[in-house]
């Protein structure tokens, strides 16, 4: 749109543009301020950490290796397991989620029959059941089951993910059309060569936006693990370093090596979201629009 | 809000009072049962880890378990002891609170900084985009841990500054200043997300509104009060009814800051830390289970009063 502005009116712009862009400025400052605190601070030792005086510079001896090394090797090199964990969870939950999303939003979009309406109020009225008040109660049903403390109490109510089925059927009826359905059942495929070889090509951008966020859902979910899993070798990273800020604040003096690691282990913990998120820009920015746009 | 629209434009095309051949009428039952095969996995899931906790909670509720008594059938009386509990009722007056605070803050932000990206398109307000953006792949355990780090009088950078001025610092976490702490980190970790749905939803109108617009002389601020912001109300909604759900719920924070926050946080702080203190730490997993689901009853009364409350206004504007 600026490219077809005369000159003299795109510099115009240009400088009605200062205002808005210092307070972006500012505002990127304030968002990028606790993650400089935690790029610096991981690379001082605990000393350094409590003694030094600008908790926002880097102070004297500048030790990121020895702090990844005390990291993956304290306790065993428990902190690897929790990212393993986290990992395992994150990618058995969202790739499971994803796929049941996947189906159910394709069913309830391109397939007419009776209580399909009703099912689909229910499942947008559990979107607003908090999910929260659903975990002491599954973790009371799973203790009976005795699934408590393995892996599975924590991938399966992942699985659980009305919102992207929402997302995926407003996605699927506006992608899919009917006709292009209705020929290739004509031709002669199956229901499910139809859905895998005609639908499934052309809902791409939306599965990966559900399959992103629900990934990052389970690796960031406290909750559920915390209530579910008291052995630590499954904790996943976000339960485990909780349970070391515990340790670290209740015997506050002898604590301090842990903080350190608390610090470099954080960062260490949000270098893969990262990666994913401006890796996968393109899709996510534009599957975020679905659910609003309706 | 969305439901209408939904089914309404996934209503089949068919007639359904044209006379049907029994061919014709097999082949529609296939494809009925084809439907409900492909949602089926769902159904499972969701009958297995949403219905069956939700009913098991209630039904645990309606008990009492008592050192001498036993386990004994007690019908309501569990949800009258939690509304009539001052800790679950404190903990739902501060999240109530909190949401009334905190939300407005945070659209704020998301609005304006969405509103200034969707106009000004310079490579830094790409950049400023994605760092806004960033705290929301953050896990929310690792933004409470950062925060509490920054607010620390011992490590953090505003003990730091007070000092220099040779000032104590107020400690952040304290009861007097965790309300406002919290509505920091909270506004740090979710503002970009929201900022990015409503700033999705600019970008998907048509741009030759505002030709038309800017024709008939309108400003720039006109074109974004008058035109952008009307057109994105649903983009809106669909924030506050998530942002008022979450909030609501509000656990980690709390539960991550509590430790180092010296008393600030109490345990009964928040419904949901009050009734996971009350199943891990007490074992009292009937009381638990009736204040998870009287917190389900309190979310669903406020988001069926926003709910109303935006459709009147809605059919207003409209």
């Amino acid at each position: 749109m600026t490219a077809s502005l005369p000159v003299v009116q795109r510099r115009v712009s240009k400088r009605r543009q200062f205002a808005p862009q210092l307070l972006l400025a500012l505002l990127a400052i304030y968002f990028l301020v606790p993650l400089w605190w935690m790029v610096i601070n991981s690379s001082k030792s605990a000393a350094g950490l409590f003694g030094g005086t600008g908790s926002l510079w880097f102070a004297k001896d500048i030790d990121y290796l020895g702090n990844l090394q005390d990291l993956f090797t304290y306790d065993g090199g428990i902190y690897l397991h929790w990212l393993g964990n986290s990992a395992l969870y994150a990618i058995a939950g969202g790739l499971g989620s994803t796929a049941i999303a996947v189906l159910a939003g394709y069913g309830f979009a391109k397939f007419a029959f009776r209580g399909r309406n009703l099912s689909f109020s229910l499942l947008l009225g559990s979107v607003m059941v908090p999910l929260t008040a659903l975990v002491i109660p599954t973790f009371i049903l799973f203790a009976n089951l005795h699934l408590t403390d393995t892996i599975w109490a924590v991938i399966l109510p992942s699985l659980l993910n009305p919102f992207g089925v929402y997302l995926m059927r407003v996605y699927a009826g506006d992608a899919v059309s009917d006709e292009l359905l209705d020929a290739a059942r004509v031709d002669g495929a199956g229901e499910l060569r139809t859905f895998f070889q005609v639908a499934l090509p052309l809902m791409r951008p939306a599965v990966v936006t559900v399959l992103l966020l629900s990934m990052v859902a389970t690796w960031n979910n406290f909750f559920l693990p915390l209530a579910m899993l008291s052995d630590n070798g499954l904790f996943p990273v976000t339960v485990g370093l909780g349970l070391w800020q515990s340790l670290a604040s209740a015997n506050n003096g002898g604590g301090h090596s842990l903080w350190s690691l608390i610090v470099i282990g954080s960062l260490v913990s949000i270098i893969p979201l990262v990666i994913a998120f401006l890796s996968l820009q393109k899709y996510w920015q534009g599957g975020l629009s679905i659910g609003s746009l309706k | 809000m969305t439901t209408a629209s939904v089914a309404a434009s996934s209503r089949p095309r068919r007639t359904p009072n044209r006379p049907l051949s029994a061919g014709r009428r097999a082949a529609q039952r296939r494809r009925a049962f084809t439907g409900w095969m492909f949602i089926a996995p769902f159904g499972v899931v969701f009958l297995l880890f949403l219905v069956a906790p939700l009913a098991y909670a209630f039904y645990l509720s309606l008990f009492t378990k008592g050192l001498a008594t036993g386990t004994e059938f007690a019908w309501f009386s569990n949800y009258i002891a939690a509304f009539t509990d001052p800790s679950f009722l404190r903990g739902v007056g501060f999240v109530v609170s909190f949401s009334l605070v905190l939300i407005p803050i945070q659209m704020l932000v998301s609005l304006v900084v969405a509103l200034i990206l969707d106009a000004v398109t310079t490579r830094f307000a790409r950049f400023t985009r994605l760092v806004i953006f960033l705290p929301y792949a953050i896990p929310a355990v690792i933004g409470a841990i950062m925060w509490g780090f920054l607010y620390s009088p011992t490590f953090g950078p505003v003990g730091q500054v007070f000092s220099l001025f040779g000032a104590h610092a107020p400690f952040l976490l304290d009861a007097d200043h965790v309300f406002g702490a919290l509505v920091n980190v909270v506004t740090w970790q979710w503002a970009g997300y929201y900022m990015i749905i409503i700033y999705a939803a600019l970008q998907g109108i048509d741009p030759a509104i505002y030709e038309a617009a800017r024709i008939d002389g309108a400003s720039s601020w006109q074109v974004a009060l008058r035109i952008k912001v009307p057109l994105v109300t649903n983009a809106l909604l669909l924030i506050l009814v998530f942002a008022l759900i979450g909030t609501l719920q509000f656990f980690t924070e709390p539960a991550v800051l509590r430790p180092v926050s010296n008393g600030g946080i109490t345990p009964d702080f928040t419904p949901n830390l009050y009734a996971f203190t009350t199943a891990f730490s007490y074992a009292q997993f009937n009381y638990a289970s009736a204040i998870s689901f009287a917190l389900g009853i309190v979310v669903f009364i406020c988001v069926y009063i926003f709910l109303f409350a935006t459709r009147k206004r809605g059919s207003f504007l409209s």
